[in-house]
């Protein structure tokens, strides 16, 4: 269970990126996670809630994106998608295939930002 | 007034920071010489004991250490000090695996160009140590056989990270039925093309293949590193 430490990473970055923009408030962070990254999806959302308690995070969403595992097939000389991450091996032509292409992914893609705007005179 | 929330584009890697750690000390290893190897199996697979031995037949030779990390207890670095290496406990409290500063800080004070290994054992676990580089050169996989053949195929994701696949425990092969081929292809499967070796730490079977291993991986990292 280390998705609790992966949450409080992703938190740094939120509380970053809000700090960059005047103590924007982040409503929503948005993940794209490869099958490969070792991060398990929903106990990152259970951990999420609880990195966010009591800072000015709490009660934001996480948007995850699974990324597939794609692979390149010397064989068909093309960009495959695996099936299952327990075979290693070409779902066209079944050759074994070990280049990865896609899917170590643990990155944040977006936040959903709430700024407030005051505009003179309102 | 406060508008609809604004969809804004950030890309960052999650473990940005544990990345830019284990880069420095990848670098810092490379230019002080010294080839890290790091271990990751199960708790119980025969890390420390494979350990043990390779560090009592490296000593002769080489100049070598040991990080090694665990949730509780000195009992692993007591056991490793032995091999009469200079040994170094990381205990991590209630964390699961080992990050690039936890390693930094424990090297604090030991010059690494002083060695020509250092071995960083990680905690007990085959979910977690696959997210985090440690900055090691080679990280092993180890797999006893009492274990089962099928547990690369469940763990398939710290297969993944690995370069080296050990078998550990090849005393107890024939007491607990171990099918050595379909471990093979169990491994292969997963991770196509991992070299893997069959070591046991007890009759040292097995041993000698993967120092030899060990020394030429160091040398040709080394020859490489010149080039």
């Amino acid at each position: 269970m280390h998705e609790l430490s992966i949450a409080m990473s992703i938190l740094e970055l939120a509380e970053e990126e809000s700090a960059k923009r005047g103590g924007a408030k982040v409503t929503a962070v948005h993940l794209k996670i490869g099958a490969l990254a070792g991060v398990v999806g929903d106990a990152l959302q259970s951990s999420w809630e609880l990195a966010c308690e009591n800072t000015q995070l709490q009660g934001s969403r996480l948007v995850i994106e699974n990324i597939p595992v794609k692979v390149y097939c010397p064989v068909c000389a093309a960009p495959r998608t695996l099936n299952s991450l327990q075979w290693f091996q070409c779902p066209d032509c079944k050759n074994v295939v070990s280049e990865v292409i896609q899917g170590r992914e643990l990155d944040v893609v977006a936040m959903e930002i709430l700024e407030c705007v005051h505009s003179p005179g309102s | 007034m406060c508008p609809q929330p604004r969809l804004v584009e950030v890309r960052q890697n999650i473990l940005k920071q544990n990345d830019i750690v284990a880069r420095e000390l990848r670098q810092r290893f490379r230019d002080a010489g010294v080839h890290v190897v790091s271990l990751v199996s199960s708790p119980g697979s025969g890390k420390t004991a494979f350990l043990e031995q390779t560090l009592t037949l490296l000593r002769p030779d080489y100049r070598v250490a040991a990080l090694v990390g665990d949730l509780a207890t000195e009992n692993d670095a007591a056991r490793l000090a032995r091999s009469q290496v200079p040994v170094r406990q990381i205990t991590t409290g209630t964390l699961c695996h080992l990050e690039a500063a936890m390693v930094r800080d424990a090297l604090e004070g030991w010059d690494v160009a002083e060695l020509d290994f250092l071995f960083i054992e990680n905690v007990g676990n085959l979910v977690c140590p696959s997210s985090y580089d440690i900055g090691e050169e080679l990280r092993l996989v180890l797999l006893s056989v009492t274990e089962g053949e099928d547990k690369p195929l469940k763990y398939p994701t710290i297969f993944h990270t690995a370069d080296l696949a050990i078998i550990t425990k090849m005393d107890l092969a024939e007491a607990v039925e171990f099918d050595l081929a379909a471990a093979n292809a169990n491994i292969q499967r997963v991770r196509p093309g991992m070299p893997v070796m069959k070591v046991s730490s007890k009759n040292g079977a097995g041993m000698g293949e993967w120092l030899q291993f060990l020394a030429s991986d160091r040398a040709r990292r080394r020859l490489y590193a010149h080039s």
